[in-house]
């Protein structure tokens, strides 16, 4: 609030795309954007009531969003949180990206905008929900005193302040400057969720319009007067170097403007077109150094990693009781090892980020999950100041943490333009985009589990092995040098079940292939461990595998409903003849996920899944209908890798390139998918939970399971491709 | 010489016919809404019509454009939404929505060569198509009611 009133003015802080119900353009105030096929907006009077709302005169309402919408609704359901207090006039909202310098500029007053983790209405609720009510009441305060009545007497309904008691009304939009200028109310309270009007409804996006009639609203689509493109190629190993190449060679041809090297591990190629470049680029010698990567094959890591499981190093993530001696006197034991690929995320779109690079200045297009991590990312590379960097954010053509930490392509951008006079847009071809990822990491477990004579769980032992995220990403989460997030779905918050005798174990081993997150991160692969395992000790024991997880969550009340409800929704034990069920339990970001499996296996070997009944306590839901979405999401991201999501690794290269060899599901592999909201509002929490993710880590457990059940084939690493035949195209 | 037209304007193009028909929309006419995905004619994301067929436009070159009669996603809807577009936004299809515009063309030249597709043939027409998001589901629903609307009013696009 202190900063709007200085030197720029309110519109300038903001940039990138506004939506509203009957559009949305690409917005910028930026000179060299005018020529961009985007609407420039002419300013008019406004108010900025909290740093969150603008109110213009005629009642628009303009609602900030520091995260990012890559698909997931957040254009749409964070704006809901804003409205649901501020009480305005749904049909007159319109979202609008904050621009991270403004956010800098400001000391944070957006908060965090970083989009991950299923983070953005978790994370922002309570702030959202809180400048909704302060905007309403300094409305209220002022349309009190215009009235000389108590502010109490008033009430805001729809952009619309009513004095009941003498019959006047007044629109937002006619006091929201003056409103504007009185104190924020440090305090203010809440709604309770039973006078919700907007939250737990399914309010129409605010996106689906554009996005339905090919407007221009990604990054790859920023058009600049003068604007070069650039197709790029990192070195085809990874942690390999750029030795020379021969520019001569192609800078006859066709539009090619320049060669140029980028980081020493990259070359680009920049011409009038992204064809002219690419083509130019295909045809460029290039001279690499694959120097110790070249050492690097999957069944090399595959025995460091597994070396790692009996290594002594190991950082413990959760302990109880003596496992080593529950394991010792156990009746019975049970060991399995499990094991899951490298994956990458295949955004839709493929990496992407135009930038344009004058002494002093840089101001980027980015496709961002983080949109203050592009900003700062950039200023280092580029040694400049934070405050010389303007990031504008473009809708994400996918982003599943490609997008966020790793912000590999948005300092590729910053280094190419920043060796010519001209913006340039840079995009890779999708070979690069699948051999220049930062891939799930490729992880090893090795489970040990001991009942006594009695049949009871005594111990339980997990030792995880693979390269650290946080290592290369995030150091600073690292504890005393240690990724506890590995262990992620074994740890005290996420694993309901009660084992006397419990251990988690992570042993780091890293390499020169980039590791990061991918929807659903650790709790992905060691999701699918657990609940494997479980299955497994299950049928051990003789036991309905459902039944015995019910036996371990009898403490754990939250954990047990959710996996109730999805038996009892997908009638479990009763699937059709010839169809078989699998079941898992996953608790992440704050939210508990059951899923229940049907499937079927043909003579032949052809899996087929039928149906998905996923059931999520997520606390709330801000809007079902997009959570709706989002799970099908998560089952299509989920069901895609676990069926076919394999990135092998061979002399340091990655061995896929596009999708015929790393395949995304596809329209007639789709099951049905039956979302059933389990939200148990705060009766266990008063955190709400995430959406994005939950979805995703019980799906390739609930499959395995059900190809237990169908074939009595236990398989414990991914891709299922490897075993059975889905049905492909 | 390669004369084609495009969203109804008559073009032509004399260099560079190696060129995908992608890369001249979207870079020489700046038709940003037909997208590049893979181009391998892997995704769909880049469909097109060709003389009313769904094509992948990374596929075909300019030099086999001549005469051809291309309609990309920025003018599929003449004289209101497209039915396909309208049920789109009504059953809130998109999420990322990168993938859309090629999953409507693919859509639209489906429903012009069968205009009360069944479950399989939606299947087939659609599986070249990918959506990492996850829409199918809501892109089966959109298609089915964008037929039986069709179906309802006679004469509609």
């Amino acid at each position: 609030m202190t900063l709007e009133r200085g030197r720029l003015s309110r519109r300038a802080f903001v940039f990138g795309i506004s939506a509203a119900a009957g559009g949305l353009a690409l917005r910028t105030v930026s000179p060299s954007a005018l020529a961009s096929p985007v609407a420039q907006e002419t300013p008019t009077p406004s108010s900025e009531i909290t740093a969150w709302i603008v109110i213009e005169p005629d009642d628009t309402t303009v609602i900030r969003v520091a995260r990012s919408e890559m698909g997931q609704g957040n254009f749409t359901t964070l704006p809901m949180l804003v409205a649901e207090e501020l009480e305005c006039d749904w049909s007159r909202v319109r979202a609008e990206y904050v621009e991270a310098s403004a956010n800098l500029a400001r000391g944070h007053v957006w908060g965090e905008m970083y989009t991950a983790a299923s983070i953005s209405i978790r994370g922002s609720q309570a702030y959202l929900r809180k400048a909704g009510a302060q905007a309403r009441q300094m409305l209220l305060d002022e349309a009190a005193a215009r009235w000389r009545v108590p502010p109490s007497e008033c009430s805001a309904r729809d952009s619309i302040i009513t004095h009941a008691k003498t019959r006047r009304a007044m629109r937002y939009g006619q006091i929201a400057a003056a409103a504007a200028r009185r104190p924020v109310p440090p305090e203010v309270s809440l709604k309770p969720p039973e006078q919700w009007r907007l939250i737990g409804k399914p309010i129409p996006r605010l996106d689906v319009a554009d996005k339905s009639l090919g407007r221009p609203i990604y990054a790859s689509d920023v058009r600049l007067p003068g604007m070069l493109f650039a197709s790029v190629s990192a070195c085809p190993a990874l942690g390999g170097r750029l030795v020379s190449f021969d520019a001569a060679k192609v800078m006859g041809m066709p539009g090619v403007r320049r060669v140029l090297a980028v980081e020493g591990t990259a070359v680009a190629v920049l011409a009038d077109s992204w064809w002219q470049a690419n083509r130019a680029r295909l045809q460029l010698p290039v001279v690499w150094d694959f120097g110790k990567a070249r050492e690097l094959t999957t069944d090399h890591l595959r025995e460091t990693f597994r070396a790692g499981l009996d290594a002594a190093d190991v950082a413990i993530g959760r302990r109880m009781g003596d496992v080593k001696a529950a394991l010792g006197e156990a009746a019975t034991l049970v060991h399995a090892d499990y094991e899951v690929p490298y994956l990458a995320h295949t955004t839709m779109e493929p990496q992407t980020c135009t930038a344009h690079v004058t002494p002093g200045h840089a101001e980027i297009w980015a496709p961002t999950q983080n949109g203050e991590g592009t900003l700062l990312n950039v200023a280092k590379v580029l040694q400049l100041d934070p405050s010389q960097v303007v990031v504008h954010k473009c809708h994400l053509g996918g982003g599943f943490g490609r997008r966020g930490l790793a912000q590999d392509w948005a300092r590729m951008a910053a280094l190419i333009a920043q060796q010519v006079d001209r913006p340039v847009k840079m995009i890779w071809t999708r070979d690069e985009d699948v051999r220049h990822d930062y891939y799930r990491p490729m992880v090893l477990a090795r489970q040990s589990a001991g009942f006594d004579r009695d049949g009871n769980l005594t111990g339980w032992r997990v030792r995880v092995c693979g390269s650290s995220i946080l290592v290369g990403l995030a150091p600073d989460r690292l504890k005393n040098g240690q990724d506890i997030e590995m262990m992620n779905a074994f740890l005290e918050e996420d694993m309901a079940y009660a084992v006397p005798n419990f251990e988690v174990g992570y042993v780091m081993r890293n390499t020169t292939i980039p590791v990061g997150f991918w929807r659903g991160v650790n709790h992905s692969q060691n999701g699918f461990f657990r609940e494997s395992f479980i299955d497994e000790l299950a049928h051990h024991r003789g036991r309905d595998p459902y039944e015995f997880r019910r036996g371990l969550l009898a403490e754990s009340p939250r954990s047990l409903a959710v996996l109730d409800t999805a038996a009892r929704r997908a009638n479990w034990g009763h699937a059709g003849p010839g169809v078989y069920q699998g079941i898992a339990l996953v608790e992440c970001y704050n939210s508990v996920t059951a899923q229940v499996i049907e499937l079927s296996v043909s003579g032949a070997g052809d899996i087929k899944v039928h149906r998905v009944v996923c059931v999520t306590d997520a606390g709330y839901l801000v809007n079902p209908r997009i959570v709706e979405a989002q799970m099908e999401g998560a089952v299509v991201y989920g069901l895609g890798a676990a069926l076919y999501g394999e990135i092998t690794v061979k002399e340091g290269q990655v061995q896929q390139s596009n999708f015929n060899d790393y395949r995304a599901l596809r329209m007639n592999e789709m099951p049905r998918v039956e979302f059933v909201d389990a939200s148990s509002g705060n009766r266990y929490t008063q955190e709400w939970g995430g959406i994005g993710e939950p979805g995703t880590p019980p799906l390739a457990p609930a499959i395995a399971n059900a190809l237990f059940a169908a074939t009595g084939q236990r398989i414990r690493s991914l891709p299922f491709a490897r075993y059975l035949h889905p049905p492909g195209i | 010489m390669v004369e084609l037209t495009v969203n109804g304007m008559v073009r032509r193009v004399s260099a560079e016919l190696d060129t995908p028909l992608l890369w001249y929309l979207r870079d020489e006419l700046g038709l940003t809404g037909t997208r590049f995905g893979c181009g391998a004619g892997l995704c769909g994301c880049c469909t097109v019509h060709l003389h009313g067929a769904a094509i992948r436009s990374c596929l075909v070159r300019m030099g086999d454009m001549n005469g051809a009669v291309i309609t990309t996603i920025e003018s599929l809807s003449t004289g209101g939404l497209h039915p396909l577009q309208q049920a789109w936004i009504d059953l809130e299809v998109p999420q990322c929505g990168y993938c859309q515009s090629g999953q409507i063309m693919q859509a639209a030249a489906l429903l012009q060569q069968n205009p009360n597709p069944s479950d399989a043939d939606i299947d087939a027409a659609m599986s070249g198509n990918i959506c990492r998001c996850g829409t199918y589901p809501r892109i089966r629903a959109a298609i089915k009611r964008a037929a039986a609307q069709r179906n309802a009013v006679p004469n509609t696009p």
